[in-house]
């Protein structure tokens, strides 16, 4: 393929990309699914031109019971623990032909934190140029929920349940995002699916860097953190204004933006509103105990940040996905 | 042309002969001189490809999956722990029909620790799916990995070059390299029409319910069987272009009257060839070098070893529990033949214990008392049993 000549297809699907979507409906994910809204989002602001890389996992399964397909892009599905490694290799051969189509590798966090870890510090160390996106539902919702190295402290999974020893997980969630900015990439950021201008915006930026980019994009999954899937978003958002989930960006290692908190949340209120945090609500000294330790994470991330707004912004956490004439709705 | 070549610095000058664009590898012993040559040609600018140093052979076998994926001829090698290790990804490869070309370089698995020669890794995969061809000398191993890149990308099959670790990998021989003219004529440019393309969008690999994997599974079984003229067409292909006689499926020689054969996998048929010729008191004895496993010539065999009363399998790995592993596929081959050669069974030469030439007077010796029935490993020294066994 000629990519400068002057008539061709590829350019013009490009003119395309901001009407584009590369993920049909009709998907059998489930209602309020963040992963699915959040792989949509992508695939509409990372346009045509693009093959992507899935590991195994929730959206692969949703997405692909053959003979149909939601996909609307070149798409492949090897295996749960090799979408970086596999993403190499079409990044490798794209290079070797010649050609400027993009590629990005997508994964949940079992396939990124756990599992797939392995093949993506590999994929980020040999400086592939390659977006890895991981949705981030913090366990492993196609088993069936088991507890995954994303997994919030205290939050009960089928493998981490709460009884009466356990007060549910009883480690603390990887910090993933830092660990891949180790790495000395040029760009790795966090977003929510309740901030989807700010998803657009940042796969936009990822693509147009050189070299490898992580997107880690916090996904609620209403079965399996308990809560009625018409409130998906805002259990995301509240994962943000409680600074529970940093939304930041790191360049090369080094922090380069955050989305500022304009009116900060205690964090029992996103806890109190799925059921995987229910035994923190008992009566008792444990679960004060437990309560209290969240919260310091997040005050504790708050600080680390320098999350707390100063003054009313249209990036920050009220203003990032409210319609503002003339402004940043379609960033 | 000839040159005196390591068997490994052959295979890194047949693999560049076959312009791969992405080679993706990482070292284990004894595959590690296969990768340290194909380095040195990108380094010296004589192979033009993309070579990534992965950081396990779990994504060596990964990104060559993804780089046919996306359009590009591509290698890997490994052996051993390497094969186990990317097992996973070996399959996918050949569910989804990827074709590319591995060289595995013969070697025993742990525990306890082996770094030596045995066939005990790919016959661990035997069922991945991939066709398996064996080598018996280093110029067989430069012409099967030209062929087999013929043979991949005829079937859509990922085809694994199986050379002896050591014995082949690490010795000097004289080799008849093919020139580069001779190599494009046999392979013309790389094109794989399922790559992906963003102007023609599909999705590779997905879930495939009850309702469908079964013809799957059958079509993946058909297409290697299907395979089994198609290496034998690759064969003629490259004997008329290189001018050397090329084996097929399998290869037989010694005398036409002989009523015993002895077949192997491997190296193990030249030690066998030179002492059918230093000893000529044994009875006259037919050599049958195996050379595709996957898929299994079962009629080609059939008719190798017509007239045979006897026939040895002899080989260099064992499955515990059940005996011999190529000797069990090979009693399975001839289980609705008349007349069939009565099968004796030996393993030999596990984790690199040395197969003499003297093995050839052992065998006909054990022959003579009705040993290998089912199952034997004929080079065991009892004496070094652990005490408790």
């Amino acid at each position: 393929m000629n990519e400068t000549s002057d008539n061709n297809p590829l350019r013009e699907l490009r003119k395309l990309q901001p009407r584009f979507s590369g993920m049909e409906s009709g998907h059998r994910a489930c209602l309020g699914c963040g992963e699915a809204l959040a792989a949509r989002l992508v695939t509409e602001a990372a346009g045509p031109d693009v093959i992507y890389a899935n590991a195994t996992g929730c959206l692969e399964v949703f997405t692909t019971a053959w003979p149909e397909s939601a996909w609307r892009v070149a798409w492949m599905h090897s295996l749960f623990e090799n979408a970086a490694a596999i993403a190499a290799g079409m990044e490798a051969a794209l290079k070797r032909q010649g050609k400027a189509t993009r590629v990005i590798a997508m994964g949940g966090d079992g396939g990124t934190f756990d599992i797939g870890f392995q093949a993506l510090s590999g994929m980020l160390e040999r400086g592939h140029n390659v977006l890895y996106v991981c949705f981030d539902n913090e366990a492993y919702m196609n088993t069936g929920i088991q507890r995954s190295g994303s997994t919030p402290h205290a939050a009960a999974t089928t493998t981490s349940p709460a009884g009466k020893l356990r007060m549910g997980k009883r480690h603390l969630k990887k910090d993933i995002v830092t660990i891949v900015a180790a790495h000395h990439i040029p760009y790795a950021a966090t977003a929510s699916v309740a901030y989807p201008s700010d998803i657009r915006k940042k796969v936009r930026r990822a693509l147009a860097i050189d070299g490898p980019t992580f997107l880690h994009i916090h996904s609620p999954c209403p079965l399996g953190w308990g809560h009625d899937g018409s409130l998906s978003i805002e259990v995301a958002r509240l994962a943000v204004q409680t600074g529970l989930f940093p939304v930041i960006e790191l360049e090369r290692g080094g922090l380069a933006g955050v989305m500022p908190i304009r009116e900060l949340r205690p964090v029992t209120d996103y806890l109190a509103i799925q059921q995987r945090f229910r035994h923190l609500f008992a009566d008792n000294a444990r679960a004060r105990e437990e309560l209290e330790h969240l919260q310091a994470l997040a005050d504790h991330n708050i600080e680390f940040y320098q999350l707390r707004g100063t003054h009313p912004d249209t990036r920050d956490t009220e203003g990032a996905d409210t319609v503002t004439r003339g402004g940043m709705r379609w960033a | 042309m000839q040159h005196a070549l390591e068997g490994s610095q052959a295979l890194a000058r047949a693999v560049s002969l076959c312009r791969p664009q992405v080679i993706a590898a990482y070292p284990i012993t004894p595959q590690t001189h296969i990768v340290e040559n194909l380095s040195r040609l990108v380094a010296d600018g004589e192979l033009d490809c993309e070579l990534v140093s992965v950081e396990s052979e779990f994504s060596a076998a990964s990104v060559v999956l993804g780089a046919v994926a996306g359009g590009s001829r591509a290698y890997t090698a490994s052996s051993s722990q390497g094969i186990l290790l990317m097992a996973e990804v070996l399959f996918n490869i050949a569910g989804l029909r990827i074709p590319l070309v591995m060289t595995c370089a013969n070697r025993a698995l742990s525990g306890p620790l082996s770094i030596w020669n045995d066939q005990q890794d790919s016959m661990a995969v035997r069922d991945a799916g991939w066709v398996q061809l064996y080598c018996t000398s280093n110029q067989e191993a430069v012409d099967t990995t030209i062929q087999a890149y013929r043979i991949a990308e005829l079937c859509e099959l990922p085809v694994m070059v199986c050379v002896d670790g050591f014995t082949l990998t690490h010795t000097l021989e004289v080799i008849d390299l093919p020139e580069s003219e001779q190599v494009d004529r046999m392979l013309p440019e790389f094109r794989f029409e399922r790559a992906l393309d963003p102007l023609n969008p599909i999705s590779i690999g997905t879930l495939v319910s009850p309702d469908y994997f079964t013809e799957i599974r059958y079509s993946h079984h058909s297409a290697l069987l299907e395979a089994l003229p198609v290496i034998e067409q690759a064969a003629q292909e490259w004997q008329a272009i290189s001018g050397r006689e090329q084996p097929a499926l399998l290869r037989c020689s010694g005398p036409e009257q002989a009523r015993i054969g002895i077949l192997t996998l491997g190296s193990v048929a030249g030690t066998l060839e030179a002492a059918l010729e230093l000893y000529t008191d044994e009875p006259a004895t037919r050599l049958i070098a195996l050379r595709s496993f996957r898929p299994f010539p079962s009629a080609a065999l059939q008719v190798a070893c017509e007239g045979l009363t006897d026939l040895v399998v002899l080989e260099r790995a064992v499955c515990p529990g059940s005996g011999g592993i190529l000797g069990s596929e090979v009693r399975a081959a001839f289980s609705e033949v008349a007349d069939a050669p009565r099968v004796h069974n030996f393993s030999v030469g596990l984790g690199g214990r040395d197969v003499p030439l003297d093995i050839y007077p052992r065998l006909h010796a054990a022959l003579r008392n009705g040993d290998g029935l089912p199952y034997a490993i004929l080079d065991l020294e009892p004496e070094r049993l652990p005490a408790s066994a």
